[in-house]
């Protein structure tokens, strides 16, 4: 399939030369304000007439600050890792001689990527309505309102076959549709920006990288529910994210793409944001919405739906912020245009977090139907260091594993489902060899049961009681039995749960226990832990032949369980070991160890 | 700096939010904003205002993580524990840090310098594993540079 990128830059043909820092919050972390702050000074120092921009965040996250740098008639040039000093060096030398500075200069691999949702990502001022307008912004917002009818728009996202990204990958249209066609004079339409899964980010990016984009969505979303206002319900922990979906609504009022009668038509909506407070539930819809009226997020019974009785028990449609930033696109382009991007039945592109032990973590955007390898290998560079790769991880604490064997699986909803996963936010968590996977089932299996909202048994008590289980085997204290007894604590969870918290919570335990059984085993049967990570399992002692008899590790002990002297050697006593590890971090002799 | 608790500034809050259906975790974000935490005397009086029994409004502190009834200490350090984090060697570095302050998760140290939480998942996993101070990110960082940032936010309060 031969598609145009169509995020793919223009030629720089402004006149100005141009320089862009990603500032997303990664960007930041990674020192980006001082980079900025750099440049702007050396080019008023050299006196430069040169444009410089704060972005949103180029994608390639483990190699921030990065820099792009476009002058008039060349290609343009990104830069990773960019430090004060060699911000000064890029001025000099790029920006005054032309000299690209080759050694700084970052490949992001951008072959096998198709930015839509991301199209305007690292590119434009997300401060800044006028580089959204400039491309294309609010031009779909325009279209659907002066030139169609709600249910003429809805057909137009119906031949796009758009499936919701927030996880459970639901028609949007139909949602839509549903929420349209429900009785009230009042609806409401939120978009979920909570973004629970832990080690997913993409949502945040968007929000702070292209927030109009996502406002857009929103806004003919809510034309074609025929909605009256809209929220942005966006976890606290994105200050960022929220600040600039702030500044993005006022300035969609100021513009008159927000407020009483929307570019002269008769649709008037209006916007506000509200957060969330730390709670993974509340990404649940009916939690959500409890949050939003200002209680405690435990899910409400369903049906009825949300499209029908919702916030306030008004008829309410909630979508994702991936799959809002997808909308002004299908409309400017049509939804044929979309249906032919993907797979027969995952259609568009999805972002992927693509993190834990790869080389260039970071945010990627392909098109359906590519494999996890090429995402892993051709994109981000494979496995960093070293090591082998054991699995990836995809849907957070609702999906599964899914190991190297079939990494060549093209990705869509209904590929992952049968493999044990979901496809979920779109989380891509890589694991190598040195992780344990008896201790991820734990790590996911904790956090559920941290989160559960407690309003039922099986999520509550069953979670808990799994979660002792794995305890145990990690510990080498569990038995084989204990292996049947979990597959049908996470079938009861499965079927018994109230939400789709409780429902999914057992997902990384079943699919660990289906392709590394035998890693189980090895906890239970030789009390081993080949990957060094489950600290029951695990023992320190110091190597004779090897102690040179410093003492560095009865000084660093923070427990006195180091025993002994330079003269009579040293020992560590076990029952007062606490497996912090400090003893094997500080011996420079390799004499103490671990296993 | 421990700040008195004004009941002007809580009612600042209170005529912003009143007449909002549902606005009781905004006007809860905002004390907290203010004052690091919620204290009682804030939730007795939007209870009055905003007519929702006190009861109900603890149910709610309660029940969402990022909410807290203590005041915490004076710098607050939260380390990231999502997947990425994890796999990456954030338990290591919350042990570090427990050793050194003497504390446990949720607690504050003995001078009321620092409040060791932990929270799940920044959302800059690309830069895992993640810790923050009031704010500040540290990414990719290393259980031996935790010593040194330490050290120089003691040496701020002795300024
Ligand atoms: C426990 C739980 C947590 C969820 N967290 C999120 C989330 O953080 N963000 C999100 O968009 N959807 C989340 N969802 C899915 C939403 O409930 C909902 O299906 C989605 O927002 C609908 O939008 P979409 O149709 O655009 O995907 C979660 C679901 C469950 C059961
Ligand atoms: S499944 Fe868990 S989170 Fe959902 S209602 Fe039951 S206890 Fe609450
Ligand atoms: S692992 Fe920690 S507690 Fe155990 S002996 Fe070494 S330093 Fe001491
Ligand atoms: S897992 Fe730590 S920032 Fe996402």
């Amino acid at each position: 399939m031969n598609k145009q990128v169509i995020a793919e830059k223009p030629a720089n043909n402004k006149v100005k030369s141009m320089v862009s820092i990603g500032a997303s919050s990664c960007g930041i972390a990674a020192g980006a304000e001082e980079v900025y702050k750099t440049f702007a000074d050396e080019i008023k120092k050299a006196g430069l007439d040169v444009e410089l921009k704060k972005c949103g965040c180029l994608g390639m996250c483990s190699a921030e600050p990065l820099v792009e740098v476009a002058i008039p008639g060349k290609p343009s040039v990104i830069y990773g890792k960019v430090t004060k000093e060699i911000a000064a060096r890029i001025t000099a030398d790029h920006l005054v001689k032309g000299l690209v500075l080759k050694e700084n200069v970052f490949e992001i691999n951008k072959g096998k990527q198709l930015k839509i949702v991301l199209r305007n990502c690292g590119v434009i001022d997300p401060e800044s309505i006028d580089e959204y307008i400039s491309r294309e912004g609010y031009d779909a917002l325009n279209k659907a309102i002066t030139q169609m009818t709600p249910e003429a728009a809805i057909e137009e996202l119906k031949k796009s076959g758009l499936r919701g990204r927030g996880g459970a990958g639901f028609p949007t249209w139909m949602k839509w549709s549903l929420t349209r066609a429900s009785k009230g004079e009042i609806k409401y339409i939120i978009c979920n920006g909570d973004e629970g899964d832990p080690g997913a980010y993409m949502d945040r990016s968007v929000l702070e990288g292209d927030p109009h984009s996502v406002l857009e969505g929103l806004i003919i979303g809510g034309f074609c529910a025929g909605a009256s206002q809209g929220f942005f319900y966006i976890r606290a922990e994105y200050p960022l994210a929220i600040d600039r979906i702030q500044k993005a609504i006022d300035q969609a009022y100021a513009r008159g793409f927000l407020g009483k009668n929307i570019l002269g038509s008769k649709f008037s909506f209006d916007v506000e944001i509200r957060l969330g407070a730390g709670a993974f539930v509340c990404g649940e819809e009916t939690s959500l919405i409890a949050s939003i009226e200002g209680e405690s997020g435990r899910p409400r019974q369903r049906p009825p739906y949300p499209s029908e009785r919702g916030l306030w028990g008004k008829p309410t449609m909630i979508n994702n912020v991936e799959t809002l930033a997808n909308i002004p696109v299908i409309f400017l382009r049509g939804g044929d245009w979309f249906a032919e991007i993907g797979t027969e039945k995952s259609k568009g592109t999805k972002v992927f977090a693509v993190t834990g032990k790869v080389k260039d973590s970071g945010l990627v955007e392909v098109p359906m139907g590519t494999t996890i390898r090429e995402i892993v290998f051709d994109i981000c560079g494979g496995i960093a260091g070293k090591k082998k790769i054991k699995a990836v991880q995809t849907g957070g604490p609702s999906g599964g594993v899914i190991p190297e064997n079939h990494l060549d699986t093209p990705v869509d909803y209904d590929n992952l489902q049968k493999l044990g996963s979901i496809m979920g936010s779109g989380g891509m968590i890589v694991m190598d060899e040195t992780d344990c996977m008896v201790d991820i089932s734990k790590f996911y299996l904790g956090f559920c049961v941290d989160e559960s909202c407690g309003k039922c048994a099986p999520c509550k008590i069953g979670g808990y009681q799994m979660l002792k289980i794995l305890e145990k085997i990690s510990e080498g204290k569990g038995q084989l039995s204990d292996l049947e007894l979990l597959k049908n604590l996470c079938q009861t969870m499965q079927k018994t749960s109230f939400c789709g918290l409780g429902q999914t919570a057992s997902n990384p335990v079943l699919s660990t226990l289906r392709y590394f059984e035998s890693e189980y085993k090895e906890h239970i049967e030789e009390k081993k832990c080949r990957s060094h990570k489950c600290s029951g399992l695990l023992n320190y002692r110091i190597v004779e032949e090897k102690c040179k008899l410093c003492g560095l590790c009865q000084k660093n002990c923070p427990t006195e369980a180091v025993e002994g002297s330079r003269d009579k050697g040293y020992k560590i006593i076990k029952s007062k070991c606490i497996k912090c590890g400090r003893c094997y971090d500080v011996c420079r002799f390799d004499a103490v160890h671990k296993g | 700096m421990k700040k008195e608790v004004s009941t002007g500034n809580i009612e600042k809050i209170i005529e912003k939010w009143k007449g909002k259906k549902g606005s009781l975790i905004m006007a809860l974000h905002e004390l907290q904003h203010l004052y690091g935490y919620i204290p009682q005397k804030g939730a007795e009086k939007m209870s009055t205002a905003l007519r929702i029994p006190l009861s109900q409004i603890y149910e709610v502190i309660t029940f969402y993580n990022l909410f807290k009834l203590k005041e915490p200490g004076k710098n607050t350090i939260a380390v990231c524990m999502g997947t990425a984090c994890y796999l990456k060697g954030a338990p290591e570095l919350l042990n570090e840090l427990k050793v050194l302050l003497k504390v446990e998760e949720g607690g504050t140290t003995k001078d009321g310098l620092f409040n060791l939480d932990v929270v799940r998942c920044l959302g800059c996993c690309g830069l895992a594993p993640v810790m923050t101070i009031n704010g500040e990110i540290f990414g990719k960082l290393k259980k031996g540079e935790i010593k040194d940032i330490l050290a120089k936010y003691k040496k701020k309060e002795q300024k």
